[in-house]
Formats: structure tokens, C-alpha cells, sequence
């Protein structure tokens, strides 16, 4: 089987998982699932990001302007349906990034990376002196349908988790596709190789400006369900700690597959949330042991336990 | 036959070096042409001023009769001059197969804008394994570039120029850092894969005999400029060239090896 067909069927597996597991999933599970999509999704850009050799530490800018984005629309202009909120959270991203990354797609490195945190804290700093959208408090988003069905009740209860199931699911084909395509396969001749990818006719400022848009309309469509999921936007989302999570669910993750850092997303959260249950006070403490042993056991990320069982098997 | 390259008065000044000073060449299509010098003579400035790498400070380069001086160097390598390089850029992390559609890729999306595109119906996968065995490198497919002998990989440097469709390619040393008994071996194998298509050649090179087996012309340089220009047997016999170049005393076969 062709690898993308490959990845293609894996993906369709997941959402089948997640579409029989949805009615035996309490509340809380539910919602863990759709925040672990949504950061997955912001994750899954910094995995194109780095296949081009560059990280930013500023993705948390773009998922805070898709959560904005779509608490915006929904409260002042009465866009009511959550899969058009998704969208309407990735172009808000898209055009942020197409003006931030003219700048941006200058530089790489450690400058890019901080250059990237700082457009995120500056966000950050006009999200919380502007009144207008609640300062540091921000304000509630409250989704009425999705995909025409009205939420909270009977199937409406699992609408927002269809819609970020859905959009994981076609981000992740799409995303999978557009790596192997001749597009694509620049991202990593460009981390590679710069001077040659110039004397082969293509410009490699030009790949890093696409890359960069793309991974910023993944983090601005996980943005906007995060929004529909937790029913509020506040500034924390374009906070670097937030930025840093992604970098950490990114490479924790690994680069291997673009599955990978919904996976590695969805063991996090998991983890996270048992280790808060159990060890209310010592849980970082447990989230640090665990993370410790990915990197000296996996050092290329929780995906790599498929790689060496696949290349056993062969 | 009017020339496929030209430069007029090509000049470059780096502060006060002048590492190119009034370069007149004019080459002709279909043909393989020398460069000689010693260290420092401005023979790879010279192929860093023809496909844009650096700018000029005075003096035009012409392709095909069209000024193209100053040119960014993807422009150039669009309209058809391609290079490869003294230490091979190539794509470590990607396997050979992947090195080459990567520019074939490049060649694909963009075929209106590359002169002379050679894919045709077929696919960049099916030209990538077409090239991989014409260049003899089929058992290295699946390698990654970073572990590949030093030899294989400037030949993998080489066919990546090739695989942009070049109607002129410039080769930066070809042989060096490749022992002297496949030294020929390797410049036949290069010239027979890239001749086939009528590819005119410059290539840089000290070895005074694989120079004077495979070229149809010689351009000595020394100091910047050109001292000499003509059949290789005139060139490699001319008193300056013999006392600035080859070096006056020793055999051309010594200089060679050194």
C-alpha cells in the first residue's frame, strides 16, 4: 500500500474510533478529546514548521486570533454554526500570518523563533489592554450549532466534537498529502539546503512564507473549537506558555507522521488530567518525569514506537 | 554561431581585491570549454558572477543574447544555467532518489517558466529512477545524501544540476576530492550523461590532462583576468600560461597530482 493511501486509511480509522467511542465517553472525556484535536492541530503546524528547520515559539499568536476570531463572530455578528466558526478562526490566522510573514520568512533559526514569540506577546499585550474584548479576562463564546445541529442536547451534545474530529481528519489528510506532493518535499530540502534549492529555480523564502501560513491556519482553526469547546477566549491563549506546549506537544510528539502529534497531544492531555486527579499538588512534578523519560527513551518523539514496531515487522 | 554565454568587461571588486577585472569570454553552443588557474585566479568568481550569485561591480553577462546580469540565481538556473559545486550541495537528510525530485519537483510545478522542460508525459518519480541509473548511482537510491562516499556525492551534485534541464552547465571542480585513478572514469561517466543532451559545459579543473582530454577550449585565468583563450593544445603550450598556471618546470602531469 502507498504510504499516503496508508496514512489516509490510518486517519479514517481514528475517526471511526472516535465516532463509535463518542457515545460510551462521559463529559469530561469528550472535552478532553476535542482540546487534545484542537492543540494537535496547532502542533501538526509546528511538525510542517520544523520538517522546514525552523521553530516557532509564537504559534499561540495565531491560535489565539482564530479563538478571537470566532468569539467575535459569534457574539457581534451572530455567526451561529461552529464548522464556519473553524474556518472563519483559520483565515483569521492565515491573514495574520500572510502580513506577519513577510517579516518572518527573512529570518531563521533562533531569530525566527523569537521573532515569532514576540508578535505573540505583543497579541498578547493588545488582548489585554483592549476593554473591548475583555481585557485580561476576556469573554464567553457561546456555539448554537454545528453543522446545523443545534448543541447541547441528544446528538447536539457531540457536535463540537464531530466538528473537531472532522477537521482533524481532513487537516491531517490534506496535511499529509500536501508534505509528499513537489511542494511539499521543499520543506525539508529547504531545512536541508538553502543555497541549492536557490541554484534548482525555487525560492526557499517562498516555501518558509507558504509553510509558515499553513501552520498558522492550523493553529487558528484549533483555536477557534478550543473557543467552542471551553466557551470562553482569554488572552492566556497567546501567551508563550501557551506557544510553549505546542513546541513541547511538537516534539514530544515527533516529526515522523503527521498523525503523531494528535496522538502524542491526546497521551498528553490524558496524562495531564490523571496526573491532576491523582497528585493534586505534585502533578507537574509527574508531567516532568514522564516528558523526561520520552526524551531519553524516544528521543524522536512517542511516534517512533510505531516506526520500530513497523521496521520489525519488515 | 552566435555565443550561448557571454560577458562583456565582467568585473568584481571585494574592497581592494579585484577578484575579476574586464573578463571578456564568449562561448559558443555545443561545446566544452576549460577554465584553468591557480588559487585565488577568480575562476569560481567567475561562475559565481554568471548565475547571480554575486553581483557585478561593472561589465554585463548575456545568455542566449539576453542581458541577465544581476539576476538572483533561481532566475538564472530557470533560464537554463545550472551549476554544480566544489563541495556538493546536496540535500543531507534526504536519500539520493529524493535529492534529484526535489529539483525535478521544481521542474514540474513550474514547467512553463523552465526552458526547454525535459519531462514531457512522464512523472518526476520515473525521470528521478531514469537519472539515477543513467549517472550510475541506482545503488545509492535509498541512501541518505549525509553517508554517501565524497565521490558519489559530486556526482549526485552533478545530476541535480542536470535534473533542472540546463542548456548550459557549469561544473566547479568536478574532480576534486576524487582519487586520480577514477578521475577519468568519473569525467567520462559526467560528460557521457551530460553530452548525450548537447549540454554546453564550462568546468573549472586543475588537472592539466583531463583538461586537455576532454575540453574543445581553454580559458586561463590569473589575477582576475583572462590570460589566455583558445584551442587547448595553443593554451597549455603558451609561455605566460606555462610560467602562471601550470607552473614553470614542472610537467603538467605533476602539477596535476599535487
Amino acid at each position: 500500500m502507498s504510504p499516503p493511501r496508508r496514512t489516509a486509511l490510518g486517519f479514517l480509522a481514528a475517526l471511526g474510533t472516535l465516532a463509535l467511542a463518542a457515545p460510551l465517553l462521559p463529559q469530561w472525556a469528550l472535552f478532553l478529546v476535542v482540546v487534545s484535536l484542537a492543540k494537535g492541530l496547532a502542533a501538526a503546524g509546528l511538525l510542517l514548521l520544523i520538517r522546514t528547520g525552523l521553530v516557532s515559539f509564537g504559534q499561540g499568536l495565531y491560535f489565539a486570533a482564530g479563538a478571537y476570531a470566532a468569539g467575535v463572530a459569534v457574539n457581534q455578528f451572530g455567526v451561529a454554526d461552529g464548522a464556519l466558526l473553524a474556518l472563519l478562526g483559520a483565515l483569521a490566522a492565515v491573514s495574520v500570518s500572510a502580513v506577519l510573514g513577510l517579516l518572518l520568512a527573512r529570518y531563521r533559526a533562533i531569530f525566527f523563533a523569537m521573532l515569532s514569540l514576540a508578535f505573540s506577546m505583543i497579541l498578547y499585550g493588545l488582548l489585554v489592554k483592549s476593554p473591548l474584548l475583555g481585557s485580561t479576562d476576556g469573554f464567553n463564546v457561546a456555539v448554537k450549532t454545528v453543522f446545523g445541529v443545534a448543541v447541547g442536547r441528544g446528538p447536539g451534545r457531540y457536535g463540537v466534537y464531530g466538528l473537531a474530529a472532522v477537521v482533524a481528519f481532513v487537516a491531517g489528510v490534506a496535511l499529509d498529502r500536501y508534505l509528499r506532493s513537489n511542494l511539499g518535499r521543499l520543506a525539508p530540502a529547504v531545512r536541508d539546503n538553502e543555497l541549492r534549492v536557490e541554484y534548482m529555480g525555487a525560492s526557499a523564502k517562498n516555501v518558509v512564507y507558504l509553510n509558515l501560513v499553513v501552520a498558522a491556519a492550523l493553529a487558528g482553526a484549533g483555536g477557534a473549537i478550543t473557543a467552542l469547546a471551553v466557551g470562553h477566549v482569554d488572552p492566556e491563549m497567546a501567551y508563550w506558555t501557551t506557544s510553549g506546549e505546542f513546541v513541547f506537544v511538537a516534539i514530544l510528539s515527533g516529526t515522523a507522521s503527521v498523525a503523531a502529534p494528535f496522538l502524542g497531544a491526546l497521551l498528553l492531555e490524558l496524562l495531564r488530567s490523571f496526573a491532576y486527579e491523582h497528585a493534586p499538588n505534585t502533578w507537574q512534578l509527574v508531567m516532568g518525569a514522564a516528558m523526561l523519560a520520552v526524551i531519553l527513551f524516544l528521543p524522536d518523539g512517542i511516534w517512533s514506537v510505531f516506526r520500530a514496531r513497523r521496521r520489525a515487522t519488515q | 554561431m552566435s555565443p550561448i554565454l557571454e560577458t562583456v568587461g565582467l568585473t568584481k571588486a571585494f574592497g581592494a581585491v579585484t577578484a575579476a577585472s574586464g573578463i571578456n569570454v564568449s562561448v559558443a553552443e555545443d561545446t566544452v570549454v576549460g577554465l584553468i588557474g591557480g588559487n585565488g585566479a577568480g575562476k569560481t568568481t567567475f561562475l559565481n558572477l554568471v548565475t547571480g550569485y554575486l553581483k557585478p561591480t561593472a561589465g554585463t553577462v548575456r545568455f542566449l543574447g539576453r542581458d541577465i546580469t544581476g539576476m538572483p540565481p533561481r532566475r538564472v538556473t530557470r533560464l537554463g544555467i545550472c551549476r554544480s559545486f566544489q563541495i556538493p550541495q546536496v540535500f543531507d537528510s534526504l536519500t539520493a532518489y529524493e535529492n534529484l525530485l526535489v529539483g525535478l519537483g521544481i521542474v514540474f510545478m513550474g514547467r512553463s517558466a523552465f526552458v526547454g522542460s525535459h519531462l514531457g508525459q512522464s512523472t518526476p518519480e520515473a525521470v528521478a529512477d531514469e537519472m539515477l541509473s543513467r549517472f550510475r548511482l541506482s545503488e545509492y537510491r535509498n541512501e541518505p545524501a549525509a553517508v554517501l562516499p565524497e565521490g558519489v556525492r559530486k556526482l549526485l551534485d552533478i545530476a541535480m544540476a542536470m535534473a533542472v534541464k540546463p542548456r548550459i552547465l557549469l561544473l566547479d571542480e568536478p574532480t576534486s576530492g576524487v582519487s586520480a585513478d577514477d578521475k577519468f572514469a568519473l569525467m567520462d561517466l559526467v560528460l557521457g550523461a551530460i553530452r548525450a543532451d548537447k549540454v554546453t559545459v564550462l568546468f573549472v579543473e586543475h588537472d592539466m590532462d583531463i583538461v586537455r582530454r576532454y575540453t574543445q577550449r581553454i580559458l586561463a585565468f590569473y589575477d582576475g583576468k583572462v590570460i589566455a583563450d583558445g584551442e587547448p593544445e595553443a593554451v597549455l603550450s603558451d609561455r605566460e600560461v606555462r610560467r602562471l598556471v601550470v607552473g614553470e618546470g614542472a610537467s603538467a602531469g605533476e602539477e596535476a597530482t599535487c
